[in-house]
């Protein structure tokens, strides 16, 4: 199986020829395959961002390749374009975007570039709404008059009207309160079971990560320092510290518990699994 | 593609063109100025050029980043050329059909587009070398005198002060707009003048929110810090003049009474 979307030594140098030129990602290689819910994270500045936007040639690289279904993105004007409704990004704050008259019109913007006909942007548009919690009677207002939680899901609807195979998130909860952090994130879970899309998601939530995706990546100053499942990753959590990051707080109980000589298995990382293990050593005793 | 907007800005360094004082500069760069108007013949031209390469090189900016803040206006030094060239009396040169090339035709626009040249790569060495902070501090110092006739001088370099500081970061916000609206299809590239104007709009209303709602921040924020305009207002740093900047200024003396004796001798 190819991957859907792939790097190969992936280099990007910005503001080349001046005293502020730098490195911002290096030697970046990286598979996803259809259907993956893959997380991302690193410390601020390691270079995630920079990286997503290669992904949909949003950014073109200093050095280095980026695949869609094997082929080549900047092979030609017509592949970029037409990664650019593959391959969907929502940045941060998304909601800084918005600049039509009504969210409809809003959430109809990329549907419009693809050239579909209104009836298709009609369903489009009213599918996204659904996905993202927003009611039809909001469609006709301004979008200018939603509050800061429902602006973002029509900044995310307007992304996933387009129908993208890649759903890519920068911080989809980032300044919201923990329910409507929740709420995205379930929102996104339905879009990703629903169209069996690949969702990538950049985030600084442990939390978020560790009950959501099936593997992660780990950036660490321009580059790819770690990829693997969520045991895999939060069961290095040594090296995550050095890197300024964290493992969720369910790990680091049980990392104290085993501190403390019970016989616990550190790489948990959900609330379920660290009490499966107390129930077990409830019931089973210190022997157990 | 907006990454190659220059403006207003500062290059950090650690040369004795960074150094010099503000004011030093600014009078510097109006003497500049000033003398490049009265300059009228090769060898004065040539001197001003030996000037303005000596500067550069003591400043240590890159030939390229000087090349780069001339880009933008290569359209007014061709059309200037072209009008100076076709549009001056004297010695025919070259005829054909309605246009006529002169001698003093061609002495005029070489000297016009050095004159526009030399004058832009005057005032970029100083915002190149000097942070916009200084420069709108220079410039209060500089104008103090016309707050006796009534004239806002703080309020005006305080309003300088914030333009400037905000031109990267307006850039930056354009930036990401862009890249957000383009990963939604926008296409801001192609088209004739009208559909690109129509591709703006996605651009343009969510940067004109957005800056509104900055100066709305800035404004609570200078409050919350008791700003209430120039009134009393001491200031940390002062700026004091040394020694290196009153040889610059009797160089800039020197130039200016150089250039004023060639010109008065025809030269």
């Amino acid at each position: 199986m190819t991957p859907i979307i792939k790097t190969e030594g992936l280099c990007h140098r910005y503001s080349v020829g001046t005293p502020f030129e730098r490195t911002a990602i290096e030697d970046v290689s990286f598979e996803a395959m259809r259907g993956e819910f893959i997380g991302v994270i690193g410390h601020t500045g390691s270079g995630k961002s920079t990286f997503i936007q290669h992904l949909n040639g949003l950014l073109k690289p200093s050095a280095g390749k980026v695949y869609y279904e094997g082929v080549d993105i900047w092979e030609s004007k017509e592949t970029i374009r037409d990664t650019r409704f593959k391959v969907g990004i929502v940045f941060q704050y998304p909601e800084y975007q918005l600049f039509e008259e009504t969210v409809y019109k809003d959430i109809a913007f990329g549907p419009r570039n693809m050239k579909l006909s209104e009836e298709e942007v009609d369903i489009r548009v009213r599918e996204a709404a659904e996905f993202v919690g927003i009611d039809c009677s909001l469609l006709p207002k301004s979008p200018f008059e939603l509050s800061g939680g429902q602006k973002r899901r029509v900044a995310i609807a307007g992304v996933i009207a387009m129908g993208p195979s890649v759903l890519i998130l920068d911080e989809p909860g980032a300044g919201l309160d923990p329910r409507g952090r929740e709420s995205i994130i379930e929102n996104i879970r339905s879009y990703h079971e629903a169209t069996n899309a690949t969702v990538i998601m950049v985030t600084h939530s442990m939390e978020e990560i560790a009950s959501n995706v099936d593997r992660i990546v780990v950036f660490n100053q321009g580059r790819l320092a770690m990829s693997g499942t969520p045991r895999e990753i939060f069961s290095r959590g040594d090296e995550l510290t050095q890197m300024g990051l964290s493992v969720p707080e369910v790990t680091r109980i049980a990392k104290r518990l085993k501190e403390l000589g019970l016989p616990v298995d550190t790489s948990v990382y959900t609330i379920g699994q660290l009490k499966d293990i107390l129930l077990s050593l409830k019931g089973g005793g210190r022997n157990a | 593609m907006l990454k190659d907007i220059t403006l207003g800005q500062y290059f950090p360094g650690n040369t004795v063109m960074h150094r010099l004082d503000p004011r030093t500069k600014l009078i510097m760069t109006l003497i500049y100025i000033v003398a490049l108007f009265i300059v009228q013949s090769y060898i004065s031209y040539a001197l001003m050029a030996a000037v303005l390469i000596a500067g550069i090189t003591v400043s240590k900016l890159k030939p390229g980043i000087i090349m780069k803040g001339l880009k933008p206006i290569i359209i007014v030094v061709i059309i200037t050329a072209i009008l100076n060239l076709f549009y001056s009396s004297g010695n025919v040169i070259a005829e054909f059909w309605i246009f006529k090339i002169t001698d003093a035709g061609i002495r005029n626009a070489v000297f016009m587009v050095l004159r526009i040249i030399m004058l832009i790569t005057g005032t970029l060495l100083l915002t190149y070398t000097t942070s916009p902070l200084d420069l709108t501090d220079g410039l209060e110092k500089l104008l103090n005198p016309l707050k006796k006739i009534k004239v806002p001088v703080h309020e005006l370099s305080m309003m300088m002060s914030i333009a400037l500081r905000f031109i990267p970061t307006l850039i930056e916000e354009t930036d990401k707009i862009m890249s957000a609206q383009k990963a939604r299809g926008a296409d801001f590239d192609t088209g004739n003048l009208f559909q690109r104007a129509r591709a703006m709009l996605p651009l343009l209303v969510p940067l004109f929110v957005s800056a509104f709602r900055r100066a709305d921040d800035l404004a609570v924020a200078m409050e919350s810090r008791c700003y209430h305009g120039g009134v009393g207002r001491t200031k940390m740093k002062q700026l004091k003049m040394k020694t290196r900047d009153i040889v610059t200024l009797a160089l800039g003396a020197l130039i200016l009474a150089g250039t004023i004796t060639l010109a008065s001798l025809g030269l």
